[in-house]
């Protein structure tokens, strides 16, 4: 295993830790911070080693978040509630993928920006099975305190990370990873050495979407409400997409290094500019780009030292 | 000897682009063929209609005793079809190792990355850049480029190998380097169809030489034969050519 992914373990195991520190405030930060990282870890597999631009993580969120609210309304366990979420959206994914990744580039974007809307009318629609706008009630888990819900839905989120981690770590060194990065840089030539690349980018497409699936599903017990423009909304799909590009695209750790900057950026700015928070984090993040345009996974100690010593 | 690829009347057309016209052609195994014919004769097009990049429009393409006319292009390449691209198209982060490492992991089912990245060594070291084996593959002359493309195609385990132009861009060392590595490819066995303007490398190497032209076959046989074909003198080679070879001859 490589020192990177190493890093990626430590740092997702002291997010473990994350309850030792704090309160309901702390526990809320750390299931965020674990969503976050789940996004921008899924969206890597297809966006940052495959080279596929996808604005389909809302759509993998908002379908997760319902088949399980669905499911739990139904009285299913959350366990299965949320495998049955995961591994439907792996399956449908990776067949939608099939078809999807046959555009390139733009066009591949806006088709997979429909994805999200497609899914938000059927819900809308569906008003029988999913409350329609009016959104979904989900049951609350009898008995529990309040802090041991928050407690038990974090480590359910992070749980969900570490599989997340683990994934991008195999898929990383695997000869699935390889055909995903000679796909990116040139697919024309990939299938000339014999890659079937259809099934590589299904595959991956399925990947991104599986924990991503979890995790809505995860969101859904935890929030008990949701509605199909709160799940289904748009930023689900583009702020994967900014950590992933604020950490260093296809590195695992620097995509979750990228997700828990992100979210403290939120996190700092909406605290102290509410009025204008949304200016000034898009602010930040041009200028982060500007500077750093590799990403976080581009400072290393080494070279920050070197500098240093010259300056 | 028996036809390895045999071609019945293919034809391909883009739009109103008739690129290859009834083409009628079999190359039998261990022979290296020469295509030769003019720019935008549709040499190129042939190649990728025959390895899944463009299926033909109507006819059929039989390759080792196999009907493989609509195949896709990976599973051309696991059959036995390898190719190099007139412009070259490397995995240009990749290293030189990895790039060839690619080839032989996706062509052969079950290979794992390790042992794909030694049989790599192997054939980086036959094409002479063993040395360049952790280099980008972005950072090698052209003339490096086209060996790695070589490289590639031979870690496919080729039946079939298909050259199209290696030596265009090359000086002249290089190019005698080149035909060299022909020269013993095509002693182990691979039957090699070749795509080339230079007519020294073709009368060189080739055992036999097809002549394509408006995307119709105009000529088929011995190279010396073809070459005082008159219709090939017309289309391709020029008077000039003709003249001075048969003064040479």
């Amino acid at each position: 295993m490589t020192r990177s992914n190493i890093a990626l373990l430590v740092l997702v195991a002291a997010v473990a830790a994350l309850p030792l520190f704090g309160g309901a405030y702390a526990l809320r930060l750390g299931t965020i911070a674990c969503l976050y990282a789940v996004l921008a870890l899924s969206w890597n597999v297809v966006g940052g080693l495959a080279g596929y631009p996808s604005f389909a993580t809302a759509a993998f969120f908002g379908y997760g978040a319902y088949a399980a609210g669905v499911l739990l309304g139904h009285g299913w366990p959350l366990w299965a509630a949320v495998a049955f979420a995961a591994l439907s959206a792996l399956v449908g994914a990776a067949a939608l993928g099939a078809v999807l990744l046959r555009l390139r580039g733009h066009y591949f974007a806006i088709a997979s920006l429909s994805l999200a809307e497609v899914l938000r009318e059927l819900v809308n629609n569906a008003t029988d099975l999913t409350g329609g706008g009016m959104g979904l009630n989900i049951p609350l888990a009898a008995g529990s305190g309040v802090m041991a819900e928050a407690t038990f839905f974090f480590f359910a989120m992070w749980g969900v990370l570490l599989a997340t981690a683990l994934m991008a770590i195999v898929v990383g060194g695997s000869k699935l990873g390889f055909a995903l990065a000679c796909i990116r840089q040139n697919e024309t030539a990939s299938s000339m050495v014999g890659l079937n690349t259809t099934l590589y980018k299904a595959a991956a497409f399925g990947l991104s979407a599986c924990f991503v699936g979890a995790a809505g599903g995860i969101y859904a017990a935890w929030v008990h409400y949701i509605d199909p423009s709160d799940v289904f909304d748009i930023l689900y799909s583009v702020k994967p997409i900014v950590m992933a590009l604020m950490g260093g695209l296809g590195s695992p750790l620097g995509v979750a290094c990228g997700a828990f900057l992100y979210l403290g950026l939120e996190e700092v700015v909406w605290r102290n500019y509410i009025q204008i928070h949304t200016g000034v984090l898009g602010l930040l993040i041009v200028l982060l780009l500007l500077f750093l345009p590799h990403g976080l996974s581009s400072l290393r100690a080494d070279r920050l030292w070197r500098r240093a010593k010259h300056v | 000897m028996s036809d390895l690829l045999r071609l019945a009347r293919v034809s391909r057309h883009f739009s109103g682009l008739q690129a290859l016209r009834d083409v009628t052609l079999s190359v039998a195994s261990g022979e290296v063929l020469g295509l030769i014919g003019p720019n935008g004769a549709g040499k190129t097009t042939l190649v990728n209609t025959i390895c899944g990049v463009t299926p033909a429009n109507s006819g059929s393409v039989m390759f080792d005793g196999r009907d493989i006319t609509r195949i896709k292009t990976y599973q051309a390449a696991r059959l036995g079809l390898s190719r190099t691209f007139q412009i070259v198209q490397p995995f240009s982060e990749f290293t030189a190792l990895d790039n060839v490492a690619a080839a032989a992991l996706f062509s052969q089912p079950g290979a794992s990355l390790k042992a794909a990245r030694e049989a790599a060594r192997a054939h980086l070291a036959f094409v002479g850049l063993e040395a360049q084996g952790a280099q980008p593959a972005a950072t090698l002359t052209l003339a490096m480029r086209k060996r790695l493309e070589l490289a590639k195609a031979l870690a496919m385990k080729p039946k079939l190998l298909f050259l199209d132009e290696v030596n265009a861009g090359l000086n002249s060392a290089e190019v005698e380097r080149a035909t060299r590595l022909i020269h013993e490819l095509a002693a182990s066995g691979i039957t090699i169809v070749m795509i080339e303007h230079l007519m020294k490398v073709v009368l060189n190497v080739c055992t036999r030489i097809v002549v394509l032209h408006n995307g119709a076959l105009i000529a088929d046989g011995a190279p010396r034969e073809v070459i005082s074909n008159p219709a090939v003198v017309e289309a391709y080679l020029g008077q000039k050519y003709a003249q001075r070879s048969a003064g040479h001859g």
